[in-house]
């Protein structure tokens, strides 16, 4: 097994606060692995460092045995590496079909002189990027949605809507940000279940900051918990809910974990 | 007159001159305003600035015309139109190059600096002065004939008076019919059109996306700059051309932008037609068309000689007024732009 993502020693300082403070974790290929942590434990600060909104203080990030560190997302991108958002972000005036089909790539950029002189290259890529675009829609069971404006879908449409976007784009690994909120049940089933299945027949890797802990525990293996800016223990959810330091930080001791899961 | 019908009792004189001088006249500079609006529209909705420098690229384009027009005057026969309308794809693709050029020389730096977007507009203000300048330097202030020969003058019969519109005025409206046609196509069709309104919704997004936004920008500037050099080239076959031909644009052509809403090219469309609608209804001497009721009127009530909502002189008044309206009743236009 490979290591996909490589966090080594980072630090990250804002003013006088040490949001994460030299912390180490790795994200191994194909697997689906979760990150998690009470409310201020800097989970958020890591992702964000990984996804490239800013570079860590001190230390390195690696991304396919690449050094990312301070690396901007859309960079990144092109490493491939796609993220999604807590809050789902669309080009809402465009439809959900056109939502998957603007973003393919600067790899696949349509040239003028081709516009001009190889209108049947164009027409055969254009096809390619269409067939490819219904087909992730139908898999994300949003082909009745396809032709709607993407700004008049629900939210957990939208966040569906993402998970296709990120999908058209064919990534090596997939951050996906809170993606159980703001989403109802049967919907957040539907979400899990694209999850795992990209997970199981492509072999895509997922990296999930989460708060369901019944999303992560039928997600994610391993589970990262971090507490106070440190990665504190990681392992299969099982043995993580048993972990006694763990409920102590989470939730102050007591039964608590029992009644989230 | 042996007219029948309902046609023999509606004043036929007076409706003839109001379709000539409200319904000709307004979808004329209608059309003008929307080919400038759309362009800048486009390019406001993209790289969030407005670049005022968009009238004086119409009047730019319109210069490269009407060199290309001097250079090979006889050009136009060959073909049977106007040789100022055969040599315009080749202003309008000089025109977008010197766009392109214009971004990597004065927007690009600009850009790298992340600025507030109120730099750049400063930036577009220079571009503007620097464009006027350099044009009255190499062409003098004197108005030009952008025709070799002269107009034709089309005149259709309707019930016995003549509805008259010029060979250039025809041609702006198909021009501008084709050219929104294909732009439609364009924008929803295609990949980069498609990548295109994406930006234009979501810059954040689209960028982090993958989608390559230099090419975004730089299909953006050739389509803004070709349409606003047809733009200024088919006004100014029109009317004249003048260093200061367009200056006059850009009040009407950014209030065309914000009615239809920033960044929505649809919107800059049906803007441009309504404020130039307003313009020449504003201006419309009224009184001719209640000339045929003077008859059933009673004899203390005289009919002024002149009854318009604006006297001419202030027609520039007009879009000023529609702006503001706009602004406090719909400020995100009637398209629901963006609010910048």
């Amino acid at each position: 097994m490979t290591t996909l993502i490589e966090v080594k020693n980072v630090s990250k300082r804002f003013g006088q606060v040490l949001a994460v403070d030299n912390c180490s974790l790795k994200v191994e290929q194909g697997t689906i692995t979760g990150l998690i942590g009470p409310n201020g434990a800097g989970k958020t600060t890591m992702f964000n460092m990984v996804a490239g909104a800013f570079a860590p203080t001190s230390g390195t990030i690696w991304l396919n045995g690449k050094n990312v560190t301070g690396m901007p997302a859309h960079e990144l991108f092109e490493c491939g590496l796609s993220r999604t958002f807590q809050i789902a972000q669309e080009f809402s005036s465009l439809t959900a079909l056109e939502n998957l089909m603007a973003v393919t790539g600067s790899r696949s950029e349509e040239s003028l002189f081709d516009a001009c002189f190889r209108r049947a290259k164009v027409v055969r890529d254009e096809l390619a990027v269409r067939r490819k675009a219904e087909e992730i829609l139908r898999i994300l069971r949003l082909t009745h949605v396809r032709n709607e404006c993407a700004g008049n879908l629900s939210g957990g449409q939208k966040k569906l809507l993402e998970l296709g976007r990120v999908m058209m784009a064919d990534p090596n690994v997939v951050l996906l940000d809170e993606v159980a909120a703001g989403v109802n049940r049967t919907l957040l089933n539907d979400l899990a279940s694209v999850v795992e299945s990209l997970n199981r027949d492509k072999g895509l890797t997922f990296f999930v900051i989460e708060h369901d802990m019944d999303l992560i525990a039928r997600l994610c293996d391993p589970v990262i918990v971090m507490a106070a800016g440190t990665v504190m223990v990681q392992g299969p959810m099982a043995e993580i809910r048993k972990n006694p330091e763990v409920i102590e930080a989470y939730f102050g001791g007591g039964t608590a974990m029992g009644r989230a899961s | 007159m042996d007219t029948i019908g309902l046609l023999s009792a509606l004043p036929i004189n007076e409706l003839v001159f109001f379709i000539n001088k409200v319904v000709i006249a307004g979808l004329i500079i209608g059309s003008i305003y929307a080919l400038g609006a759309v362009g800048m529209t486009l390019a406001w909705g993209i790289l969030r600035f407005a670049n005022f420098a968009h009238g004086d690229l119409m009047t730019l384009g319109a210069f490269i015309a009407f060199m290309l027009t001097m250079a090979m005057p006889g050009l136009g026969a060959y073909v049977g139109l106007p040789t100022a309308f055969v040599v315009l794809p080749i202003a309008m693709a000089v025109t977008a190059l010197v766009t392109i050029l214009i971004d990597k020389t004065f927007y690009v730096p600009v850009r790298k600096t992340n600025p507030k977007p109120i730099t750049l507009v400063i930036a577009s203000f220079g571009v503007m002065l620097m464009l006027q300048g350099l044009i009255r330097l190499f062409f003098g202030t004197a108005p030009r004939q952008m025709y070799v020969g002269s107009k034709d003058i089309y005149r259709i019969p309707f019930a016995g008076r003549d509805i008259v519109i010029t060979e250039p005025q025809v041609l702006l409206i198909v021009f501008t019919v084709v050219a929104i046609v294909a732009l439609h196509l364009f924008l929803t069709r295609s990949r980069t059109g498609k990548a295109m309104r994406a930006m234009s919704d979501n810059a954040d997004l689209a960028r982090i996306s993958g989608i390559g936004t230099a090419h975004v920008v730089r299909v953006t500037w050739i389509i803004a700059g070709s349409l606003a050099a047809a733009g200024g080239t088919l006004l100014a076959m029109d009317v004249s051309l003048k260093p200061d031909l367009s200056f006059n644009l850009l009040l009407p052509i950014v209030a065309a932008i914000i009615v239809g809403g920033i960044g929505q090219p649809y919107g800059a469309i049906v803007g441009g037609l309504i404020v130039g609608f307003t313009e020449t209804v504003a201006v419309f001497n009224w009184a001719i068309l209640l000339r045929p009721l003077k008859p059933h009127m009673p004899d203390w009530l005289e009919l002024p000689a002149n009854l318009t909502f604006v006297p001419t002189e202030y027609k520039i008044v007009v879009p000023f007024v529609i702006l503001v309206a706009v602004l406090i009743w719909r400020p995100n236009g009637i398209f629901k732009g963006k609010v910048l």
